[in-house]
């Protein structure tokens, strides 16, 4: 019985008079705001927003949630987005008043759990990465990688100032080169050699004096854990360089090996990812990030630190690169965190990494008979298909299989990503699915692949809407609603 | 483990399916020598009841703002929260769903997010609202590359001591970065005087930021101080408390250019500082300047209305390190709830929470500093949020003594402002009563 009406905008359903919210009187003597505010700093008319009662909002808001697929209606194989169950427990104690109604300024005295739940944050954060410090700041995984940066980009101001390139696999997410804008260094990419890992040579030939990192995502995105990573760190080490892993593939290594152990001087993780805090539609996530000891007196300010049996925040951290942004961090994401972390301990983590590659290896096992995986017959977390056999001899694209996969009832992988595989479709199945969805997800792409070009074309047929004009969207952006719209 | 589905049967019969013997060939590629070969040291594992105890356990040891009188603020806020903000946040089709990749799939979320920037737009006056960033240090921060993007200045941005620290700190670490200078013009009297500015402004100034109002909860004299950076062909970046909006005058009324907010006042819990709700809105002739996603109106294949993520072009996925910015999300939950927030105060709601916020403040001013020995820091009219001046040496005492009493008395000014490390700033929310007032201002009676 799933709404299928086209559903108004709040603004058409607004009513003058209309109110959701009745607010108390006022109980101090109320003075007129001429007195209080000079005439020209105050609006001159009410604020033209909606005007509606609460079981409209209600409504309104409810209907629009069917209207998404999700990992609680739906099998959502989004690869490198690790769309894992979310467990209701890290919801519901991270909501308590105890957790979620702290001011950021209210005195450490009122704070010491949530300083002792955060500094064990950072010592669990560090024994997984394998490295000794740690920063909870950053707000989201690009803000951790571009925080890492700007961290490298003020050790070698201090230590070696010619550094300013920064090597990155043409596989690599398009944060990693972004972020090394941002952070006023020079972007320069690495090739992958045909087996989707990083040519060695081209490594070589492009690392020098001026290196300041190198990028890597590892597992990587073709979901391969690269085997030459001794190597890469060992020459990227004697080049005078440092190498930064992006955590997004966290979870296929959980407890197996470590960043740190494998060559990595700084890491993020996406706890929206490995650690299972939901996604949002679209955020809020957390970005920690784990460093090296000699880069650890740049990290952003504050910390959180024991003194006896207390915790403090400590601000005095003379190098510090400072802030990256106001307040501690996400830390309504990082209790939710804590609570995963705290769920599954040591045997449980590595039970996560154990099965979420057994999964991946499973489905690429039903799959490439009828959809190629270019990169062979073993994954780690995740696997990328290609469907331009299907497009060369059918003209059926990932495109038309990802719509048609929602008449299913699955959200559609990762399209198009990487960019190095032509027509790519990555799947990401993570531990938290049963052999049984597997099996019919593998079926219905395997049915999928032997529908006819038609159908297939002018799918999704069953979703709320079919395929929107894009190119419109662009060409007259329409951002906002406007009463003559 | 509770959330694995696979029985010892389904992943034996799925290992046969792959063709290996055990789970461990699956992990071969990572050579013996990068291996862990022990066990993470972690503490063991709880169930979800001895988890539950636990953090019972642990967030003991907190103060929750709502067991007090808070009168905390400088950028997060003690505001009422409606029920149904809560109730639609907690639908899990949209807090477990992603960026809406698959707009077929993802049609509520998107409109919700289409009327966020829609909402946003009204509430500030300004043409277009992306669909949110982190919190307000980084919207301050984005709207300071785009304005250095758009008027192709790279050698100066100015900003007013009185923005929040915080905030100006964040743009620092990043500017310092890119070899652009950060000027700060103090502000000793709590507003930025035009004339200090204008000194500080030079034709390489890709911006001047303001906040209003300030961190020190004055009013400034924004269209004087939007027309020195116009004059200087710097772009006006404001940065605005979003619940004063519902009283004060809206930023494109006196010329912003780029608008930022902080949006937890907005219907997000205080979380310890986060996660919070990055607001940017802007002028429509930056629109493809802005970061981050944006959402977009158009039709499906049959005619009908629908949206889409649109603007990509602009995106780190597809620019890469021409991209506007790194940033690949959004903070969809709290635009969510900020939506419905706004949907549910409407505007005779935001008037009297900015009416309430304003007199309890004003009340709050005069009952701290009559016969109390305390002073207002500064002259100038304000909002909900004031600056007194506590005898020497004293912030730390009265600050500890509160707490004592159950009062989050304010917020002390020494961190950031040395000559204001007798300082303490006080907020005063709608959830504020006259008896807690009272009760703040006889402590601070008693010094």
């Amino acid at each position: 019985m799933r709404n299928q009406q086209a559903t108004k905008l709040l603004f058409e359903l607004s009513r003058p008079g209309c109110e959701a919210t009745v607010l108390p009187e006022c109980d101090v003597p109320a003075r007129p705001i001429g007195e209080l505010l000079p005439a020209e700093a105050v609006a001159d008319a009410p604020l033209p927003l909606p005007e509606v009662t609460e079981p409209d909002v209600v409504r309104h808001f409810v209907n629009l949630s069917g209207k998404n697929m999700s990992v609680d209606t739906n099998f959502y194989p989004l690869g490198s987005c690790t769309m894992k169950y979310n467990p209701k427990r890290n919801e519901r104690l991270s909501s308590l008043p105890a957790w979620a109604d702290l001011h950021p300024y209210q005195p450490e005295a009122s704070l010491q759990g949530m300083l002792e739940m955060l500094w064990h944050c950072q010592e669990m954060l560090s024994e997984i990465a394998g490295l000794p410090a740690v920063s909870l700041q950053p707000a989201a995984g690009a803000h951790g990688e571009l925080t890492a940066l700007f961290t490298a980009a003020a050790y070698f101001r201090d230590h070696d100032p010619g550094r300013k390139k920064v090597l990155i696999p043409d596989q690599a997410h398009g944060t990693n080169p972004a972020s090394a804008a941002a952070a006023g260094l020079t972007a320069v990419e690495v090739k992958s050699n045909s087996a989707g890992l990083v040519d060695l040579d081209d490594l070589r030939a492009k690392l020098d004096e001026t290196t300041a990192v190198f990028m890597i995502t590892n597992p990587n995105t073709l979901g391969v854990f690269d085997p030459q990573i001794g190597q890469i760190t060992k020459l990227v080490h004697e080049a005078g360089g440092l190498i930064y892993l992006d955590g997004a593939n966290m979870n296929a290594i959980l407890g197996v090996t470590r960043p740190g152990d494998f060559g990595a001087n700084m890491m993020h993780f996406n706890p929206h990812k490995t650690f299972s805090t939901p996604h949002g539609g679209g955020g809020p996530g957390a970005g920690p990030i784990a460093v090296c000891e000699r880069l650890a007196p740049y990290l952003p300010t504050p910390i959180v630190v024991r003194e006896g049996d207390g915790f403090r925040l400590d601000f005095n951290r003379p190098k510090s690169i400072g802030r990256v942004r106001s307040f501690f961090g996400n830390v309504g994401v990082l209790v939710r965190m804590y609570c995963y972390l705290r769920t599954h301990g040591a045997e449980g983590l590595r039970r996560v990494s154990e099965n979420a590659v057994l999964n991946a290896n499973y489905l690429l096992a039903r799959v490439k008979h009828f959809l190629p995986v270019p990169q062979g017959d073993r994954c780690m977390h995740e696997f990328v298909a290609t469907s331009s056999k299907l497009k060369a001899e059918k003209h059926i694209s990932t495109m038309d299989i990802a719509k048609r996969l929602l008449d299913f009832g699955f959200h559609a992988p990762t399209v198009y990503f990487p960019l190095i595989v032509p027509e790519a479709m990555m799947i990401e199945p993570t531990e938290t699915e049963s052999k049984a969805t597997l099996d019919a997800f593998a079926e219905a792409l395997f049915r999928i692949t032997e529908e006819s070009h038609d159908l297939l074309a002018e799918a999704p047929h069953t979703t709320t809407i079919s395929r929107p004009d894009e190119v419109l969207a662009a060409r007259q952006p329409r951002l906002a609603w406007s009463p003559e719209a | 483990m509770p959330y694995i589905p696979n029985t010892p049967q389904d992943q034996q019969a799925m290992l046969e399916a792959i063709g290996v013997g055990s789970i461990d060939e699956l992990f071969k590629t990572i050579p013996d020598e990068l291996r862990l070969g022990r066990e993470l040291n972690l503490p063991p594992a709880l169930g979800e009841l001895e988890l539950t105890s636990h953090m019972n356990a642990l967030g003991a040891a907190n103060t929750p703002a709502g067991q007090t009188a808070c009168f905390l603020g400088g950028g997060s806020y003690d505001h009422f929260i409606p029920a149904v903000v809560d109730m639609i946040s907690s639908r899990s089709e949209f807090y477990t769903a992603y960026t809406p990749y698959q707009p077929e799939a993802s049609q509520g979320t998107l409109q919700a997010i289409f009327e966020y920037q829609t909402l946003i737009t009204q509430l500030t006056g300004m043409d277009v609202s992306n669909a949110s960033l982190y919190d307000g240090a980084s919207a301050t921060v984005e709207a300071v590359l785009m304005a250095m993007a758009a008027t192709r200045r790279t050698g100066r941005v100015v900003a007013a001591g009185s923005v929040h620290p915080e905030y100006r700190q964040t743009v620092k670490t990043y500017l310092t970065n890119l070899g652009t200078e950060l000027v700060t013009v103090d502000t000793p009297k709590g507003t930025l005087s035009p004339e200090q500015l204008a000194a500080a402004v030079d034709g390489q100034t890709a911006c001047v930021i303001v906040q209003q109002p300030n961190f020190f909860g004055c009013l400034e004299e924004m269209a004087a101080l939007a027309q020195v950076a116009h004059d200087a062909g710097a772009l006006f970046v404001v940065a605005v408390y979003p619940t004063s909006l519902g009283l004060l005058a809206r930023p494109s009324t006196y010329g912003a250019d780029i608008v930022v907010a902080e949006g937890q006042a907005l219907g997000n819990p205080m979380n310890y500082g986060g996660p919070y709700l990055g607001i940017i809105a802007c002028r429509e002739q930056f629109v493809r300047r802005m970061p981050g996603r944006l959402v977009g109106q158009t039709v499906d294949r049959r005619g009908r209305r629908c949206w889409v993520l649109t603007l990509q072009t602009r995106e780190q996925h597809i620019r890469r390190q021409k991209a506007t910015s790194n940033i690949c999300t959004n903070q969809g939950l709290f635009a969510l709830r900020t939506a419905v927030y706004l949907a549910s105060m409407g505007p005779t709601g935001m008037r009297k929470v900015a009416e309430l916020c304003l007199q309890k403040a004003h009340y709050a001013a005069d009952r701290l500093t009559q016969g109390t020995g305390l002073k207002q820091a500064f002259d100038r009219p304000f909002f909900n949020e004031f600056v007194v001046r506590v005898a020497d040496g004293q912030v730390d005492a009265l600050v500890e003594k509160a707490r004592q009493e159950g009062i989050f008395a304010g917020v002390p000014l020494g961190r950031w402002y040395p000559d204001l490390a007798d300082c303490l700033l006080v907020a005063v929310t709608e959830k504020r009563t006259q008896a807690e007032i009272d009760r703040l201002a006889a402590l601070g009676a008693r010094g």
